[in-house]
Parts: structure tokens; C-alpha cells; sequence
């Protein structure tokens, strides 16, 4: 069930739009700021306060790379995996990460702290490799300076 | 030598007041005051102004496709949803002096007699999204934005909206689709987006750095845009280098410079101990230059007489350390993933060249697989695909087969990637630098 937050912000952004069915990206990501991430229920609840079907809803949050559809840890590290940062040592960074976190891409670790994901071109290659944490942009990354940016988030 | 674009550029940006002092929102106030809607069209035409967001169409004969005469709401769109890999150009523009945009996007809004207009921003973008947002607010607070822009009767809402993730939004049909709230997928044009876009309304979607000269062309005229370049293509352009470069970055220079100025002055030649191989002078999805394409003008024309495209003209250079078969597939892992899966060659053509390509760079390939990427070139080339996704992932592999074959023959004749033993050096080099 939508909580009363999420509800009045959704209605909001219905609010804003010609047709309810276009705040389903918004709504989206209404459900999974309060939830971080958007489970079965979420889909459902978002089809029901938007008259759209869960399938549609589904096919719309399936679509989006950064619309979560599994559990995620309280921290989420996406590791530019783009052409700039191949070349500037992206392996080397991966390495590091998977071997001080202990998972792969798409995996959380155990103690449900950090998820660690692929994603596509963060727009600085000129400082390249690059990662972000959360909201933090991280840039001409060397894997030893990877233990130390980890540390600040608990 | 002029640089209008980013002269001004500072973070953080200069808010309103700052920037009305440098002369911000006189093109805005001049457009909306003293001309009429098709003045600003026909003078943006007139400039030759050619739309940065890699396409190259001409900006003002874009906006003169849009029906003035016709009832309802029609749409401005910035598209700052760059995502093309390699590309960061925007992002400077965008973080470094959003008032620019935004009176680009006022000006441009007014000659379509757009009503409502949105800033479409990657989700990665979480500096600009605050300063755009800031500066939005500030524009509605001077009367810039909102009802009844200066007294003139004329109104405009502005929207920033953060998306949430695909390659596929900066494509403006697709946008279009994910700002309605549906899945990125192109759609099927004709119907143009001038004439039936957001909502089905007329709508005119084009790039930040486009947007962003808008003032300046308004200001100083037609003329004044076209003496800024060496070439036919008027203005300054911003390009950027990245890779083993010794100054990786971004510069506005005079559209035309060549490549090898571009190289050498302005990034500084190659880092130590690497050595030039190739480009992709414009993005993911253009075709490599190599070094007989040193003294290539970079204009339009220039970049595609010498068989590639000026794309968003930020360039990734490959050395002679880094694999090319590598290079190229991770280029293809890019657009496979990014595919929105609509049309089949896109979406089974993809994988299937990222998997030749893993296979040829893990030392499990054989010779009839070059021959198998090379007919994929043409099978997800231009006139078979829905939209230019995949004809864009063809450019760089069709290019890398034809400069660096040697090396995909390399790799099967010998097992595996011959590049391999570099990848220590690599990490040592690299520390070096920092040390």
C-alpha cells in the first residue's frame, strides 16, 4: 500500500501531466526513493493509483536501467564500465572492488551494505575512471583510492 | 579568438544577477520585446547553425517546420540526456552556466510559441540537476519564466525532469515516449515531432550546447556566428579528447580546426610511452580516423568526406597499448544492453556481435567470424534497423575491421589477445604518473 507520502507526491505529479498514465516514470521513482527499490507490490500499488495495468507498469520499470526490481543495499556503486574508462584502467577498478566487496556486478553483500552495478558513461571521461556512489561522482580513480571512498559509507 | 559558448562558464555558476551583469537575457529580452517569432526563426536559419547534439541538422530550418496556426500547447525540449559514450560536453555547460541554457531555451521557445518546455537531464547529472533547478527558480522569480514574460502577453512554464537511465532517451522520438511516462522506444516518423511530438503536440527537441548559443546568435547576428569559423559550418564547437592523452578535456574552439591541432595543442600529444592508433572522433557510434586523418577539417563535411561523422565531436583516442578487438567490444556490449529491443535485428544482431567479439578477444574465434561481423556491418547498417542505434554500433566495428584487421587475425591466429601482456605495464605506467 502506498504510504501517505508517497500518495500525495505521486498526485502531484498526476498534477502535472495530461494523462494520468504519464507520471508512471515519476511515480516510479516516488516508490522506489521511499523503498529503494520497487517490489511486486510497488508495481501494483503504482498500477492502481495510475489506472494502468501492473503488466504495463512492469514493462515500463523493466525498461529503465536505474529502476530497481530486486533488493539493494543502503549503498549503490555504479562503476562506469564506457569506452573512456576501458582504456584508463576500469578493469583494474572492477578488480579492486570485487575483491575488497566480495560480489559481483548486480550483487549485494551480505551485510546489506553496498550493490555494486555496471553503468554506462557518467559524462566525465575526461577524468577518467570514474565511478559514483549514491549521489557522489568519484574521478581519476587509481584502485588503491577505492578502500578509502568505501570507508565513508556505512 | 571568441569563445561566446563558455566564456563565462564558472562553478559554481553565475546566478541571475550575475549574469544579467555580463549581458544575460538581453537576446531574451530583445526576441521576446522587439521581434517577431519568425524573425527568430528566419535569423537562426540564416546563421547555418547546425544542430550539436551529433546529427548536424540545421537548427532553424528544425524550428520552421513547426505549424504556428494550430490551437493547443506546443513543447520546447532541451535534450541533456547526454549518454553517448565518451561524450561529456554538456555536462560542462550545463554545471558551468545554466542561465545560458535556459535563455537559449526561452528565445528558442518563443519562436515556436512554445508555452510549456522541459530540460530532459540524465539521472548521473546530480550537480547540473541542482543548478538548473536553482537557476529555473531564479528565471521565474526576475519574470523571465512564467506568465506574462516582461509584460509582453507572452508565457512560459519550464520543467526540469530527471530520467531514470537508457542510451535510447537521447534519440528525440524515444525521449518523447519516456517524458509521456512509457518505455524509451523510437517511434516511427513521419509523423515528425515538429508537427505531432509530446502529447501529440507540435514539439521541437534539440541539444544543450545548440540551445545554449541561441543568445548569442540573437545578440550578434548571422553573420558575426559564421565568421566564427575556418569553414562553411558557422560558430565555435565545443570538442573534447579522452584517453592516453597527456591533457585530456574540452575546449570551444572555431568549428574546422583540424584533427591533429586538436591532438597535439590542445590535448598535448599522447601520454609516454603510447602512441596514437586511432579515433572515434564524434562518440561510441562513429567510425574510427587513423593518422592519415591527422590534417581532417572538423566540420560536418570535413569529418564525413573522411568517412566518419563529427557526432558530438568529443573524441576517444585508441593507443597502441589498448586492444582494439577490446575497444570495439565494449563498444558493442554498450549498444546491445542500450537496444530498446523493438526491432529484431537491433535486438538479436547486437548480442550477437558482442559474442563474436568476446569470443575473438578471449582466443576462442575463427577467420569466418570476421567475415560473419563484417556482413553483421550491413545486415544492422542504415535502411534495416527502426532507428539509428544500430546503423551508430555498426560505424566503429565497421571501420576497426577495415584499419585494424590485422589485429582481429592476430588474436585467432594466435589464441588469444595478443595485448594481453600489456596490462601490467599498463597499471605501472599509470602509477608512475600519479606517484
Amino acid at each position: 500500500m502506498l504510504s501517505t507520502a508517497e500518495k500525495e507526491q505521486i498526485e502531484h505529479e498526476i498534477g502535472m501531466v495530461p494523462v494520468k498514465k504519464a507520471a508512471c516514470i515519476e511515480a516510479l521513482k516516488i516508490v522506489q526513493h521511499h523503498r529503494r527499490w520497487v517490489s511486486d507490490e510497488g508495481i501494483q500499488d503504482v498500477a492502481g493509483i495510475l489506472d494502468m495495468s501492473p503488466e504495463e507498469v512492469d514493462s515500463v520499470a523493466t525498461f529503465y536501467n536505474l529502476i530497481f526490481r530486486q533488493p539493494v543495499g543502503r549503498h549503490i556503486i555504479l562503476l562506469c564500465d564506457s569506452i573512456s574508462c576501458y582504456v584508463m584502467g576500469l578493469n583494474d577498478l572492477h578488480e579492486e572492488l570485487v575483491s575488497l566487496l566480495g560480489i559481483q556486478y548486480g550483487q549485494t553483500t551480505d551485510d546489506g551494505r553496498f550493490t555494486l552495478l555496471p553503468n554506462p558513461c557518467l559524462g566525465t571521461c575526461d577524468h577518467a575512471p570514474a565511478l559514483m556512489v549514491d549521489n557522489d561522482l568519484y574521478r581519476d580513480l587509481r584502485p588503491e583510492a577505492i578502500a578509502d571512498i568505501l570507508e565513508k559509507y556505512l | 579568438m571568441e569563445r561566446p559558448l563558455t566564456q563565462h562558464i564558472t562553478f559554481p555558476p553565475l546566478g541571475l544577477r550575475q549574469y544579467e551583469a555580463i549581458g544575460g537575457y538581453q537576446a531574451a529580452r530583445k526576441a521576446i520585446k522587439h521581434m517577431q517569432p519568425a524573425e527568430v526563426t528566419a535569423l537562426v536559419k540564416d546563421s547555418g547553425m547546425k544542430g550539436r547534439g551529433g546529427a548536424g541538422f540545421s537548427t532553424g530550418m528544425k524550428w520552421s517546420f513547426v505549424p504556428m496556426n494550430v490551437p493547443g500547447p506546443k513543447y520546447l525540449i532541451c535534450n541533456a540526456d547526454e549518454m553517448e559514450p565518451g561524450t561529456f560536453k554538456d555536462r560542462w555547460l550545463l554545471e558551468g552556466n545554466p542561465h545560458q541554457l535556459i535563455e537559449g531555451m526561452i528565445v528558442a521557445a518563443y519562436a515556436i510559441q512554445a508555452t510549456e518546455s522541459f530540460v530532459f537531464l540524465r539521472w548521473a547529472y546530480k550537480t547540473a540537476a541542482q543548478e538548473i533547478r536553482k537557476a529555473i527558480q531564479e528565471a521565474y522569480d526576475a519574470g523571465y519564466l512564467g506568465r506574462n514574460i516582461l509584460g509582453t502577453g507572452y508565457s512560459l512554464e519550464m520543467h526540469l525532469h530527471t530520467g531514470v537511465g537508457r542510451y535510447m532517451c537521447g534519440e528525440e522520438t524515444a525521449l518523447l515516449n519516456s517524458l509521456e511516462g512509457k518505455r524509451a522506444t523510437p517511434r516511427s516518423k513521419p509523423p515528425f515531432p515538429q508537427v505531432s511530438g509530446l502529447f501529440g503536440k507540435p514539439t521541437i527537441v534539440n541539444n544543450v550546447e545548440t540551445l545554449s548559443y541561441i543568445p548569442h546568435i540573437v545578440n550578434k547576428g548571422a553573420d558575426w556566428f559564421q565568421k566564427l569559423s575556418l569553414t562553411a559550418d558557422g560558430g565555435t564547437k565545443i570538442y573534447g579528447v579522452s584517453g592516453r592523452v597527456k591533457n585530456p578535456g574540452a575546449w570551444e574552439l572555431p568549428m574546422g580546426i583540424t584533427l591533429r591541432e586538436l591532438l597535439e595543442e590542445h590535448a598535448g600529444g599522447m601520454q609516454d610511452g603510447y602512441s596514437f592508433k586511432g579515433v572515434l572522433p564524434g562518440g561510441a557510434s562513429t567510425d574510427f580516423l587513423v593518422e592519415e586523418h591527422m590534417d581532417v577539417k572538423l566540420d560536418f563535411a570535413g569529418v564525413a568526406a573522411a568517412g566518419s561523422r563529427l557526432g558530438t565531436g568529443t573524441m576517444i583516442v585508441l593507443d597502441d597499448k589498448t586492444c582494439p578487438v577490446g575497444f570495439v567490444h565494449n563498444l558493442e556490449h554498450f549498444f546491445a544492453q542500450e537496444s530498446c529491443g523493438f526491432c529484431t535485428p537491433c535486438r538479436e544482431g547486437l548480442p550477437w556481435t558482442e559474442k563474436l567479439l568476446w569470443a575473438i578477444e578471449q582466443g576462442n574465434g575463427r577467420m569466418k567470424d570476421i567475415e560473419i561481423l563484417a556482413s553483421q556491418t550491413k545486415l544492422l547498417g542504415p535502411g534495416n534497423t527502426f532507428c539509428a542505434l544500430a546503423p551508430g554500433a555498426m560505424e566503429p566495428l565497421q571501420s576497426a575491421l577495415k584499419y585494424f584487421r590485422e589485429d582481429f587475425e592476430r588474436h585467432i591466429i594466435e589464441e588469444g589477445c595478443p595485448y594481453n601482456h600489456h596490462h601490467h605495464l599498463h597499471s605501472t605506467s599509470h602509477e608512475h604518473l600519479h606517484r
